[in-house]
Parts: structure tokens; sequence; C-alpha cells
């Protein structure tokens, strides 16, 4: 048996780790600020088109629930996918949102995004404001960010919503067509995202 | 306006009557109906066509007009804008938002006279609230007319039957700048230059978005489908009137996941 002074010290111990991951665990409005930040450095650093994009995976690949993202992608469907379909996907999943994903962002060049603002509504999400600047052949962006918040040390984001368009609910859509126009077939859309994958 | 009586009540019998039996695919908001795609095979021949358009003729034409000097294309697209206003504001009175009228009024008048037929957006430099353009289809939105089918018009694009009601309710009365265009006694204005005006809009929109469509068709397997999913999410905020900010929808979706 531990004695009293044993408990109470072990009791303040925990007290005090817990304490410091909570000092060290992020907002989600710095979080996105230095997400935003990392891809800025990428995209307006003297990078060749290949190194652009490896970097892009990478920060994707740190902060983003690529998993999460899949499952919502998949809808209802979600719930008839047997394990061997499942495995099938998820790895294609990824490998197709990292291509799709740094393929969209490295055609911009020097983006700059200002974080403005957050709002926690409910205990996983907070949604973080930001505006991507004007340029002369682009008028300003509102962007939000959803970020998934359950684990407070390991932020992830899983939407983007542009002036209101929610990038991952476009995506489930275009999933949802795609097994709709294949009866159903959950290996179409495999088939697409590796077909995607490939070319 | 006993034309756009009539054309309002009619079209609010047909839409109501097509969304009484959709039981379809996207679900437009936690209250409000689904948005069935009744014409899908017929809707992606049209979009196809309307690409081939795009590739031959809007996007070619939109490329020339984003090598026009920037302030000439701000110019262009204030006075598109400034225009849209008179469409805004009869509709601002029908979903009762009576202050925002006055305020669209206001705007109006100042860009018309000191911005020069809008070309300067004189209103927007005064620190007036963020203009919001409103139709016939999304007051139809409002009173709590459901979508109906989803339609993709030829040349025009994503629609529903709703908003494509709402759009002819502009050309049988519901827009003074088409009434003035067409009926007027007056050698300024013309159904030419009218059509002129909508052909100029268009052009603006595609210039305005040329890289992010670009980007979405490279990105997409099924451009179609994700040009529908935007369609249909853009008409929604816009009847909810919801700020893009902060608009938490599908909250639902998320949270399944969490029960994977």
């Amino acid at each position: 048996m531990l004695s009293k002074k044993k408990i109470i010290c072990l009791t303040l111990l925990i007290i005090f780790f817990s304490g410091i991951s909570k000092v060290y665990s992020i907002e989600a409005d710095t979080f996105i600020q230095s997400t935003v930040n990392r891809a800025a450095k990428t995209l307006g650093g003297d990078f060749s088109k290949e190194e652009r994009i490896k970097k892009l995976k990478d920060i994707a690949k740190d902060t983003v629930d690529i998993r999460g993202i899949g499952f919502y992608s998949l809808g209802v469907h979600r719930k008839i996918l047997n394990d061997e379909q499942l495995k099938k996907y998820q790895e294609v999943f990824s490998e197709y949102f990292l291509k799709s994903f740094s393929s969209r962002l490295a055609e911009y060049s020097n983006p700059e995004i200002e974080v403005n603002s957050k709002k926690k509504i409910n205990e996983n999400y907070t949604i973080v404001s930001s505006t991507l600047v004007a340029t002369d052949s682009r008028p300003e962006v509102k962007i939000e960010w959803r970020v998934y918040t359950k684990n407070p040390d390991n932020l992830l984001i899983r939407d983007l919503i542009i002036e209101g368009l929610s990038l991952a609910r476009t995506q489930k859509e275009e999933f949802s067509s795609i097994i709709n126009s294949n009866k159903g077939n959950i290996d179409a859309l495999i088939e697409n995202l590796s077909a995607f994958v490939i070319k | 306006m006993k034309k756009f009586l009539i054309t309002s009540f009619i079209s609010l019998i047909l839409a109501s009557s097509v969304n009484a039996d959709t039981d379809g695919n996207i679900s437009l908001s936690k209250k409000s109906a689904v948005v069935k795609d009744c014409f899908e095979g017929l809707n992606r021949t049209t979009f196809a066509f309307n690409e081939g358009l795009d590739k031959i003729i809007f996007k070619p034409v939109a490329k020339g007009y984003r090598k026009l000097p920037p302030p000439v294309r701000a110019g262009t697209s204030n006075a598109l804008v400034n225009l849209s206003s008179l469409i805004t504001i009869p509709n601002n009175i029908l979903q009762g938002q009576f202050k925002t009228a006055g305020v669209n009024t206001g705007r109006f008048v100042i860009n018309t006279t000191v911005g020069i037929l809008g070309l300067f957006d004189v209103a927007d430099k005064m620190d007036f609230p963020e203009y919001e353009k409103e139709d016939y289809g999304q007051t139809f939105g409002v009173w709590g007319l459901g979508a109906g089918c989803y339609v993709v018009l030829p040349v025009l694009g994503p629609s529903t039957v709703r908003d494509t009601f709402g759009s002819f309710a502009n050309v049988l009365g519901g827009d003074p700048y088409y009434n003035a265009s067409t009926h007027g006694n007056n050698e300024y204005l013309s159904e030419s230059l009218y059509m002129k005006t909508k052909i100029m809009s268009g052009i603006d929109f595609r210039a305005k978005n040329l890289d992010s469509i670009e980007n979405l068709k490279k990105n997409s397997l099924d451009f179609y489908a994700s040009v529908k999913s935007l369609y249909l999410q853009d008409r929604q905020q816009k009847i909810a009137n919801s700020n893009p900010t902060i608009e938490i929808m599908y909250e639902g979706d998320w949270e399944e996941v969490e029960s994977q």
C-alpha cells in the first residue's frame, strides 16, 4: 500500500503534468496560422514543382485528418464496406487526397491568409475564420477551417469552407454520385480514385 | 405588376408540386427537403454541351477580358453589380428586409450618381454594409418554396425548377432594368443593350473564376457532381441569408464519423 504522503505526491505530479500539457496544447487559430505560414513558406519559396508538392504533402500529413475525411466522404456507404474494401479504400483515399490537395495548392504563389477569429461549436470542433487577401487576378476569399479538437495536443483539419462552400461536403456528394451511378458498387469509386492517383 | 403576380403564383404552385414527391440525394438543410436530380441524363448532356460552349467561346473571351487593365475590369464589374441592385432591392422588400432595402437603395443612388453609373463603388468607401445579391429564386426559397428538381439550363448552367421560375420573374416585370430597356421610351436603353449587359455579367463571372474552375475540373472525379454540389450549397446559404462565416451545417454527418 502507498503511504498517504506518496499518494499526495503522485496526485500533485499528475496535476502538474496535466497542467503542462494544457499549457503547451495550442489554440485552433494559432494552429491554423502556423499551418498557413508553413504552406505560404513552401509556396513562396524557391522550390521546383516536385519539391513543392512533396512539402505540401508533408504539411497535409501533419495537419489534416485524412482518415476522418475519408470516412466522412463515403457518407452512408461507409456502413456497407467490408474489411477488405475498407482497407483498400483507406489506402487509395489517402493517396488521392494528398495528390488532389497538393495539386490544388501548388497553383498558388505567395498566398496571403489572415486568420481573423475562431468559434468553438462543440467539444470536438472549432471553426477558424480567415481571409485570403485579394490580388489583381482574384477577389478576397473567406475561408473557414473546421478543426477537430478532440485531442487538444493533436489538432487536425477536417474541412475547408470557402465562401460558405464545404470542400468535404462537395467531395462526399461527388463520391456518392459515382457510387450511385454504378448501382451502389463501392469498388467503382475505388477504381476511380486509383485512376486519379496514377494519372 | 399584374403579370408578375400571376407568374409568381404559377411558379409557386409548380415548384411546390415538383417538390412534393422528391426524396432525393442532396439534403439542403436540416429542415428543408432534398433536391433530386430527376433529369440526370438530360442534365449531364446539357452540362457537356455547356462545357463545349465554354471551351470555344466563354473561356477564351474571359481570358481576353482578364488582360484588360485592372481598373477597367473593376469599373465594369462595379457597374454590373450596381445594376443588379435593381433586382436585389424588390427582393429585399419581398423578403421583409426593409432596412437592407433602404441601404441598397442608398447604395444604388450614390453609386449611380457620384460613382458615375456605378463605375466606382463610392458607397463601399463610405463604409456601407457589404452588398449581398438577392433574386426571385431566393425569395421563393425564403417564402418556404421547395427547390424542386435540379436542372442544367443550356448556356445558363446549373439551376433548380424554383430558381428557373425565379429567373422568368425578371423578364415578366420583376427587373426594372429589363422593363426600361424593352418597354421604356428612351433613346439610351434597348433590348440589345440589356442582352449585352447580361452577357457581360457572364464573362465577368467566368473571368473572376478562371483559375478556380480549372482547378476544380482538374481535381474532380466527377465534375458534374462537384458543380451540382457547389451550386446547391451556394443557394442554400443565400436563401438562409447566412453569413458564410461560422454557418454550422451538416453537423450530424460529422458526428457520425465520430462513432466510427
